[in-house]
């Protein structure tokens, strides 16, 4: 009689067959962690130290209950303008970032040769090799008084805007352009070929085939790209304080608070949420997030 | 102008009178935590952690030392005062070398602690006069701080651009200004003192005293000076490089400066002066927090870094006027450097007002009324720039 053979032993593998749910435990256990240990807590804690009470004397944080530090967020002149400043900076690097990036992508997905593509999508994504403070001092010097885009235009009897929100507008564009392009390019290529000949056969020429068939089919793209440069923008002060010359930006307020008076920072922390929130609700509306 | 130089008119009774909470006329009491003094040192405790600007701890000093005491130095470099002193609250350091804007906050908070300069043979005869006893770092008779430099927030021109030098502040405040739109100013809420310099000088009926005692019709003439620059500026800094490049590159032709920065530029057109008005200046003390475990370490340092040799080291690895003035005879590059920084030219300093943090007890002496605290210069600060 030949001795039965044994099952191979494999405790772990053996208990954990029998039991689903603490499969799906231990498969969460380490994300979860993370998004509620750290992420959602930091965020909770933010939330709590907003309506906290600042001891002015020595400028210690004292637990309580006051809705202050919001209130004054639209009733301080100086706060809300910042905020609302802020907005219009961050909708207008969008703007521009999707101004440059249908044109490039049409040119790197239809037209362009494949050597010329792929030398466009590395001179795109290479800045991103760049730190971050390199390419902020390298658009300061670009658009200082004795700078290169007043050496260049001094031809042309043109002298640059000097520091203040339009070069505000333009570094943070040329900072949070790669997360634009590359999601659009990557749509425009995946648009077929012969739906440009088909809305060529139909009469149309450059401009209406732009805004009646790409830009609907990259949409989700576009708010895909948008996410990331509006949600960056609104958190940026480096760039007001580079080259914005006296301009400041929520962050300006934050990194001003931070130390001195936590419960406003923390406030005023919520506000680029709140705006992020929006923008992702009305995104929704749209639909485009579920096509992304 | 005088500074007024409160503490060494020996308040002997200080802490009687803290306690009563009165004030002798002409001298001022201020409220502060009751921090015990360390009567008597006793053996090194192997560790020094350091909260310090950029440049005042560097290995060439800092080997020696360890290697005579067995204190291993780590040093924490800190950007700005606030950061100071949010580190030292977190109770993990030691020593800071704070500015007077934080040196106040900590003392009246009780975070650092009152020296015994009987401990510390160094700080002597040889220290600078205008850095003895300064409200900053001395209060109520007691010294909480021993002094390591100092330096001005000087004027600094473009002279291609302005031929001489502006002899007032007016150039970087009126709306008239020549440079308008080519102006720079400091971006913290300690500039709103430099605003209280320029009306104490030119509206003497604010009655303003001292640029940190401001009640709240002086700090709201002070916004009021700040908003209508804030029209007329180029742009703020706080960052050196920055205020380097913008003048080296023509952005800004007129506005605040140190005396190191425009050393930094290395551009013969780029001045300095200290205008009419007067101004404020940066005076940086070495503090020990209230709760070290490492104190003698700490006294220890301090000892040593006031010696003249260690003491001009930092101020010329820095770049400001040294403490110890006996540092300035060293030798041809010391005095040249003295001169430079003006270290010992107290008819200067003179007319300089040392950062201090404004709090709610008015540091002018004023009792009736109460001052506008850090907090309010801070909120303030942010409405100035909108």
């Amino acid at each position: 009689m030949s001795a039965i053979q044994k099952a191979p032993q494999r405790p772990v593998s053996t208990y954990l067959h029998k039991r689903p749910n603490v499969r799906l435990i231990a498969l969460l256990a380490l994300p979860m962690t993370w998004l509620i240990g750290v992420y959602i807590i930091s965020l909770a804690l933010l939330l709590v130290t907003a309506l906290w009470f600042i001891d002015p004397f020595t400028s210690k944080v004292i637990p309580g209950f006051t809705l202050d530090n919001f209130i004054n967020i639209f009733t301080v002149p100086a706060y809300f303008s910042t905020a609302v400043r802020t907005l219009a900076i961050a909708l207008a690097v969008t703007l521009v970032c999707i101004l440059f990036a249908i044109p490039l992508g049409i040119f790197m997905a239809k037209i362009a040769r494949p050597w010329v593509r792929n030398l466009l999508a590395v001179a795109i994504t290479l800045p991103l090799w760049a730190g971050y403070l390199v390419k902020l001092l390298a658009m300061r010097l670009t658009f200082t008084e004795q700078g290169l885009f007043n050496w260049l235009m001094e031809p042309f009897g043109i002298t640059g805007p000097g520091f203040g929100v339009p070069v505000t507008v333009l570094t943070l564009a040329y900072l949070w352009f790669p997360y634009m392009a590359l999601p659009v390019f990557t749509a425009i290529r995946q648009l077929p070929h012969n739906l440009f000949d088909a809305s060529a056969d139909l009469g149309a020429k450059g401009w209406p085939t732009v805004f009646r068939m790409v830009l609907p089919l990259i949409t989700p793209a576009i708010i895909a790209g948008s996410v990331f440069t509006f949600s960056l923008s609104l958190g940026d002060y480096l760039a007001a304080k580079f080259v914005g010359g006296s301009t400041q930006m929520i962050g300006s307020i934050i990194a001003s608070n931070i130390n001195l008076n936590p419960p406003v920072a923390a406030a005023f922390s919520m506000v680029p949420i709140a705006f992020v929130v929006m923008y992702l609700v009305i995104a929704r509306r749209t639909g485009s997030l579920e096509r992304m | 102008m005088r500074r007024s130089k409160l503490a060494f008119p020996a308040l002997l009774a200080a802490s009687a009178l803290a306690l009563s909470g009165c004030a002798a006329s002409g001298e001022l009491t201020l409220t502060v935590p009751d921090v015990p003094m360390k009567t008597e040192l006793g053996a090194f405790e192997g560790e020094l952690n350091i909260v310090n600007w950029s440049g005042f701890v560097d290995p060439k000093w800092v080997d020696p030392f360890t290697a005579e005491t067995g204190c291993v130095v780590n040093s924490r470099v800190a950007g700005t005062s606030d950061e100071m002193v949010t580190l030292m609250r977190t109770g993990e350091y030691d020593l800071v070398s704070a500015s007077g804007d934080a040196a106040l906050r900590l003392i009246v908070g009780g975070d650092v602690q009152p020296l015994n300069m009987e401990l510390i043979p160094n700080f002597s005869d040889e220290i600078a006069e205008g850095m003895k006893g300064q409200i900053y770092d001395v209060v109520n008779g007691k010294p909480y701080g021993v002094p390591i430099g100092r330096g001005a927030n000087l004027l600094q021109y473009n002279e291609t651009v302005t031929g001489s030098a502006p002899e007032s502040w007016d150039v970087v405040w009126e709306s008239d200004s020549p440079y308008a739109g080519k102006i720079t100013a400091y971006d913290a809420p300690i500039y709103i003192a430099d605003a209280a310099v320029y009306l104490m000088y030119h509206k003497p009926e604010l009655e303003i005293k001292n640029p940190y005692a401001l009640d709240e019709t002086q700090l709201a003439a002070a916004v009021d000076l700040l908003k209508q620059q804030n029209a007329i500026i180029g742009e703020y800094w706080s960052d050196p490089v920055a205020q380097i490049t913008s003048f080296v590159g023509g952005n800004t032709v007129v506005g605040t400066s140190w005396e190191i920065l425009k050393k930094f530029a290395a551009q013969d057109n780029l001045k300095t002066t200290l205008p009419v008005e007067g101004s404020t200046g940066w005076y940086d003390t070495w503090l020990i927090s209230s709760t070290t475990p490492n104190s003698n370490c700490a006294y220890a340092w301090i000892d040593y870094t006031s010696q003249a040799s260690v003491n001009g080291a930092i101020a010329m690895n820095f770049g400001m006027a040294p403490a110890n003035i006996a540092f300035c005879a060293t030798d041809a590059d010391t005095q040249a450097h003295c001169d430079q920084f003006a270290a010992e030219d107290e008819a200067f300093w003179d007319q300089v007002w040392p950062w201090t943090t404004p709090i709610e007890e008015c540091v002018d002496g004023r009792t009736e009324v109460t001052c506008t605290s850090f907090q309010d210069w801070t909120n303030a600060w942010v409405t100035v720039k909108g």
